[in-house]
Order: C-alpha cells, then structure tokens, then sequence
C-alpha cells in the first residue's frame, strides 16, 4: 500500500532537508577553492577525512540508535557538519585531531542530545572546541602563503614519527596581532610585517581576506536561495563591526580596524554558514537579531582578550547556550494581539 | 480609490485556475440517490421532519433547524424519502453521519415558495429570518449560518461589509465561474446583506487574476458599492488577511470581525441571499469545480446531496485507486478515502490527484521557513514542538487557536511535517479538556451541593431545607442514627472479640 498524505496540505514545494544541506554544500565551494589557491591543497584532504569520518560516525550511531540510516545518512547534515569542521581546522592538523573533533561533533555534540534537530550545540563548534583544548599546538599551526603542493600537506597529516610541520607552518594574521599586542607593539608597527611581507592585505588579514570574501558570495547565494534568512548574517557581521569601531575609534595603535575584523579568521564562514545552523540557532526574527549581534560582540571581545587567536567557535558556543531564553523573550506578536 | 494593505506571510502558488475558469458551467442531471446528511454547517443538526416513504417537492423543508446556530435542510429536487440514516460524509473526522436519503422522481417540482415583498422594506429581523429558513450558511467553505452573521450585524454597528470573491486557494473556480455567469445575483445579493446589516460601506472583492469576473461585477455596481482588486497571494481570501487587506485593521485574536466592525460574506452566499429574497428560493445547489486529473475538468451547478462519483462521472472520469478525491483545495481540502460521499452546502471543489508517495516525515530543523509564511504570525516549528510533547498550556500560550490552518507552514516545511495535522490534533484536544474540565466543574459543584444537603440533614440546621418535610427528616435521621449505632456496636463487639483471642 502506498503511504499517502491524510491531512492538508496536499501540496508541498518539494523542498527536503538534503537539498537544504546539498546547497550549503554547494555555497562552500567558493570559499573553498580560494582557501586551496592561497594554502595549497591541505585544506581538501582534511575534508575528504572528515566527511569520511563524519558519515562513519553517523552510520554507527544510526545503527546504535536504531534509526534507518538510509534516511538519515541522506539528510547530508553530517557531511555539512564535517565540511565546516574541515574548514575550520589548520590544513597542518595531523589526521588524529580531525577524528577527534568528529567523532566529538557527531556522537556529543549530535547524537548525544537526540540527533538531527535537537541538538543544543553547534557539532562543528563543538567539535572543534574540543579539540582546540585538547591538541593546542597541532590547532595553532597554520602554513604560511607559500602554496605548498599535495606531498607537504600528506607528511604534515599523516607523519610518519613526530609530527614536525614547521618547514611549511606561518603565523596567521589574527595571530600574529595577538601575540605581537601582548608584546606591546603597535598595531602600525605590526603591520609593517614579518620579513617586509605585511601581515594585513587590502582590507583584512592577508589571504584571508580573499577567503573571507568568498564565503561571503557564498552566503548571497544562500540568501538568494532562501536557505538563510538576512538577520544573523547581518547581525554577526555588525556585532563585529560596531564593537571593533568602538575599540579602533578609541585607540587606533591596540585595536584593528574594523575592516581587518571582518575579513580575517573566521568572520564570514561564521556570520554565513556556522551562526546560521538552524538547529542551534534562534528562530524567531527578532531573536536571531539579537542571536547574531551576541556572536559579533563575543567574537571581537574574545579575539582581543581570549586566550586563542580567533574567537568564533567560542562565540558560537556561548550563544546557543542562550537561544531558548533568546527564542522565548522574542516571540513574536500574532496577526491581531494587543 | 481604496488604499490596500499587506498581511504577513503567504505564499505564491501556481493557481492551475486557467483549467476551468474559461468554461462555461453545465448543469448537473439528476442523480438516481441523493444523500443529505442533518449537518452540512457549524452548529447543532438538523432535526428530521419527514418519515420513510414520504414524497416531497423541491425546496420543502425535510429537516428542521435545531436551536439559533443552526438551518433547515431542503429536498434538493421533487422525490420519495426512502432511508434515513448514517451515510458517508465529508468530514475529518466522521466518517459517516445522520443523512436524509431522496430518490428523485425526475419531475424536479418545486414546492410553494414565495418572494419577499421589497427588500428595502423589510425588517432585518424578517430578513434574517428568511435567510435562515433558507438554509444558508456561509458558502466560502466554513458553514457557519449566514443568519448568526447577519444579527451579529444587526446588532453591532456595521462600519464596512465585505462581500468576499478572494478565492485564493489553487485549482477552485466555482465562485469565479458564479460571478462570471450570474454577477447581477450578487451585486444585489450584496445590496441586501447591506441593507440588513445598514452598514456604511460595502466593498466587493476578487483577486486580480480574476478580470473577467471583475469586469462582469464592475457593469453593475453603482456608487453605493465599492469593487475592488487584491494581489493574488494565499491566504488572501482569508477571513483576517482579506479585513486587514481591504481596511488595515486586524481582527482581534481569537475575535470575531464584528469585534472591529466588519461582517464578511461569500459571494455565493450573497447569491443564495439574492435567490432566497427574490424568489423564496431556499439552497438547493451550487457551483463545484471537479479538476485534476479528470478528462473535462469543468464547473458544475450541482444539487446539494448529489453523490460526488456522479460528479466525477459527468467528468469523464472514473475511481481508482492510484488517484485520491480531495474534496476543497490543495491546501486546505479534505482527503476522503473514495467518492461514495455527497456534495454538501460547504463543497466548492474536488480534486482528483495522483497518489504519490509521501516523502518521511524528518525531524524539525528549525529554519524557521515556517515563520516566514505564516500568516497569522505564528511560531509554527513552536507550537508542532508544544503540540508533539503535549504541552497544551504553552501551545494555547502561543495562540495555537489564532492558526487558521491554511497550511504554509506545512507546504514549506523541509522535513515533510504535517503540522496542520498537529496542530488539530492539539486543538481537538484542548478542546475536550476545556470539555472535561467544565464537566468535573459541574460534578465538584454537585458534590457541593449534595454535601451542603447532608450537612442540613445531620444537623438540622437552618430553616431552609433543601426539600422533603420536617417529619420524613425526622424519621430519617432517626433511621440513620440508630444504623451507625448498630454498626458502631458490631465493631465494638468484634474487636472485644479479636482482643479475647490475642490474649
């Protein structure tokens, strides 16, 4: 016997969750093509590594939980979460650190809390946070702008003894800042750069901006395509704004430019893919406003005062601790209530 | 020229309109068996007024209104009763109810009806009257009386009177087709709703896709009545979303359009008013649409209680099981397990659709795409959350019963998720707790009551007695005490008894 749609409505738009996550996929490419331009190819096989590790996580708690994994392995959810992981890492990392993270993003950070739709964290966040704290050094290692080929980043990710990627590693911008600040430098004296090569490029940290720039188009065409609503992007990149003007305006020599804050490190993978997971965000229109400004504000406030370069998956974290008072102090008034 | 307003949320949806909206309607034959079940409106039954084996005439009364918030039922055509009882209807979630069965005997003779004398002078009371015992209800597809509407306007005063020809909902023509063929019915169906209600505007509406049945209201009407165009977006001919299109008002939550000044009505309704007055011409057919996937999709003028296989069949098509018969709209219709059931006052069209798999239902993912097309602002992912874990509290807090089911969030939602399904279940559920809760409320009130009467019968204080006379009282509490005496005594003996043992 077919199943067959008892209620109303008896027409759908046949839009499904896999199609949903096949374009957050999609909008990736960009971003990520730049990021293998700029870095070399590193950041490719941390992906493959991931979704692999992802899908097989996946597939055995499906199976522990008892749940079809046909129909939820084709959610695609788990390979969003490892792209945005893979993303997110150091292409250095050595392939233990990217189970780690994965294994934590799926079974905790997901499944623990009831799968797909029910969890509180981010799994891409979680899991990196998880292993930010636990392998420090392998997740502070980023390679510099030289482009190294495939070999490099093979014997960085899979070493053979110990795990020594120095020959092709490079402080980042947000980096560099950070510990040149602590070393009460200024912020032009920084700049000037390591070895006549400035650390800040045009208009944000020096490559980076070219990749923040491209996530970027990415989420227009996710706006375009309706599968992110305008206020947490908007509100993430003008929480980064407002509070690096403030800072900037009150002390140009201590605090970057606004400009560079939007466009280094995470900024606008985070205001466009990773605040935006549904799941782990608000959902009512005023909350996600006040949702995107708390990452934006969380995001300067930890780059300048956390003990790690950049600050989203903290800030992320720390946000959707908040949703559910967020969700319920905003909901909105219905169609004829005073 | 009229300034328009915006409602929240909605959707544009392909109208599949072009279909039927250019055809001409065929009257529909006489059927060999017509059903027609006491309720074909909100409110109480109709209550039977004929016997097995009767003969009446088209328009007589077969079935009696039962209290104010309900109508008569009429023969639909000349004929023998030849069964009443429970048959299929159109219901979500009765499947068969009382019906009157009628076999036609081909002659179509119509009982003694009657006009009313001049509308315009006629009391409204007398008018409401008239509309009642005419058996109309609001035709749009709620049912609710049109005469309960019409002393709601009577008794308030009426700022604007909507005469509603939105009909927003893909694939349904009927009321285009009505307008397009009898729009001097409506015009002046519309005049006399005004005249009842006196109210002070009365405006006329249809979508903007519908130009023919504009143009074919706009040679009628005169100053006094106002016609105008909305943009054609669903829910648009929604009660609340068509009030605050025309006039920016809001309907008050969980209110009434009366609330705020406004009666609303079908304009079929306004057709069967102008019939009802002009010839005393109760409700005996009306348009349906039959579309989908049947050879001649076309408007039917249908007599109400003919089976909808009929229908079908006039359409070239026959019943199988790879198609469903979805009776009202895409969005908002009912799917009925086979076509074994009548048209009723409420039925504007049925649709037959292929029976495609339903894709499985996914966990919520929160996207919110829900709350975006929501048009009575809802929280729709909320309420499915208080809906699926039962707690009916939050539901009603988030105004679960501000949801006027149009179905967009569930047409969006990208895990498949009936929410409309949800969200009657929740309500039907509230509903009978409210139920229940009022029934343990008159249960404690009599138990109150009752210990209040025992309190005076032991006592025998006070001077009002709640009934039975001094002596009987007497003689009865007597009885009374010398039965707990004697139990008293016989527990007093059996524990002397046990004690005796145990030493």
């Amino acid at each position: 016997m077919i199943k067959t749609t008892i209620s109303s409505p008896h027409w759908h738009d046949g839009r499904t969750v896999s199609v949903v996550m096949t374009d957050v996929c999609v909008a990736l490419i960009p971003g990520l093509l730049c990021y293998v331009w700029l870095f070399g190819p590193g950041v490719l096989l941390q992906c493959v590594l991931a979704v692999l590790f992802a899908l097989s996580f996946e597939y055995a708690v499906l199976r522990l939980r008892r749940r079809d994994p046909k129909l939820f392995l084709r959610d695609g959810s788990a390979v969003v979460t490892a792209l945005l992981f893979a993303v997110s890492i150091s292409p250095l990392a050595p392939w233990w650190v990217c189970l780690c993270g994965i294994a934590f993003a799926i079974i905790i950070g997901k499944h623990a809390f009831g799968g797909i739709g029910y969890n509180i964290f981010n799994p891409a966040m979680a899991g990196f946070v998880f292993v930010v704290l636990c392998f420090p050094v392998q997740m502070n290692t980023w390679p510099d702008l030289a482009g190294h080929g495939i070999g490099a980043y093979l014997g960085s990710i899979f070493p053979a003894g110990a795990w020594q990627p120095d020959m092709l590693s490079g402080a980042t911008p947000l980096d560099e800042l950070k510990t040149r600040l602590e070393m009460m430098e200024m912020v032009s004296e920084i700049n000037s750069g390591i070895n006549g090569t400035p650390i800040f490029g045009l208009i944000g940290g020096a490559g980076w901006e070219w990749i923040n720039l491209l996530f970027m188009l990415g989420g227009v065409y996710l706006l375009a395509r309706g599968v992110i609503k305008w206020q947490i992007p908007a509100a993430v990149l003008a929480g980064i704004f407002i509070t690096s003007s403030v800072l900037y305006f009150y002390d140009a020599e201590t605090y970057a430019s606004p400009l560079f804050h939007l466009f280094s490190g995470g900024a606008m993978l985070c205001a466009f893919f990773i605040a935006t997971d549904p799941v782990t965000a608000s959902t009512t229109p005023r909350g996600r406003l006040i949702f995107g400004v708390l990452i934006g504000v969380l995001i300067c406030l930890l780059r300048q005062w956390g003990a790690f370069p950049d600050g989203v998956a903290f800030a992320v974290l720390i946000a959707n601790v908040f949703v559910p008072l967020i969700d319920l102090l905003t909901r909105p008034r219905a169609f004829g209530e005073k | 020229m009229r300034e328009l307003h915006d409602f929240p949320g909605g959707l544009l949806l392909e109208p599949h309109k072009e279909i039927t909206d250019q055809k001409m309607s065929i009257l529909h034959p006489l059927p060999e068996r017509m059903f027609l079940p006491l309720r074909q409106h909100i409110g109480e039954p109709a209550e039977p007024v004929v016997k097995i084996g009767d003969k009446v005439l088209k328009g007589q009364i077969i079935a009696r209104a039962d209290g104010n918030i309900s109508v008569p039922i009429h023969a639909s055509t000349s004929g023998r009763i030849t069964d009443i009882g429970d048959y299929p209807v159109p219901h979500p979630t009765i499947s068969k109810a009382p019906s009157i069965v009628l076999e036609p005997d081909g002659d179509d003779a119509w009982f003694d009806i009657r006009p009313t004398e001049e509308y315009d002078r006629t009391e409204p009371a007398k008018l409401q009257k008239l509309i009642r015992d005419c058996g109309i209800v609001g035709l749009g597809g709620a049912g609710f009386p049109a005469h309960v509407k019409l002393m709601e306007g009577v008794e308030n005063a009426v700022d604007t009177l909507i005469i509603n020809g939105v009909e927003c909902e893909p694939h349904i023509s009927c009321d285009d087709r009505l307008i397009q063929e009898k729009a001097s019915y409506v015009v002046s169906g519309a005049r006399m709703i005004r005249h009842a209600v006196q109210a002070r505007h009365c405006v006329i509406a249809v979508e903007d896709d519908m130009q023919l049945a504009y143009d074919a209201l706009a040679g009628l009407v005169d100053d006094d009545l106002e016609l105008v165009k909305v943009p054609t977006r669903y829910p648009a001919g929604g009660e609340k979303q068509l009030i605050r299109t025309l006039t920016g008002k809001d309907v008050p939550s969980e209110g009434l359009p009366i609330h705020i000044g406004i009666v609303i009505h079908n304009v079929a309704t306004a057709a069967a008013v102008y019939r009802a007055v002009t010839r005393g011409e109760p409700i005996v057919s009306r348009y349906v649409t039959v579309t989908g996937k049947v050879d001649n999709p076309i408007n039917l003028q249908v007599l109400i209680g003919t089976p909808v296989e009929d229908c079908l069949a006039t359409c070239g098509y026959r019943h199988d099981e790879n198609n469903k018969v979805i009776i009202g709209g895409p969005m908002m219709g009912l799917r009925v397990t086979g076509p074994n059931m009548p048209v009723i006052k409420t039925t504007n069209c049925i649709i037959i659709q292929e029976n495609t798999p339903v894709r499985p239902e996914m966990p919520c993912i929160r996207c919110g795409d829900c709350v975006g097309v929501c048009p009575a602002q809802l929280l729709p992912q909320q309420l499915y959350w208080f809906a699926r874990s039962a707690e009916l509290d939050r539901a009603r807090e988030y105004r679960l019963f501000d949801c006027i089911e149009c179905g967009c969030c569930a047409y969006v939602c990208p895990s498949h998720i009936p929410l409309v399904h949800y969200y009657r279940h929740a309500k039907a559920q509230i509903v009978l707790e409210d139920e229940q809760g009022r029934e343990a409320g008159l249960a404690r009130e009599r138990f109150d009551r009752k210990n209040e009467r025992l309190k005076y019968e032991t006592t025998g204080r006070g001077s009002a007695k709640p009934h039975g006379d001094a002596d009987q009282d007497q003689e009865s509490r007597a009885e009374k005490q010398a039965y707990v005496q004697e139990a008293l005594a016989r527990t007093r003996a059996k524990r002397r008894d046990r004690t005796g043992q145990e030493d």
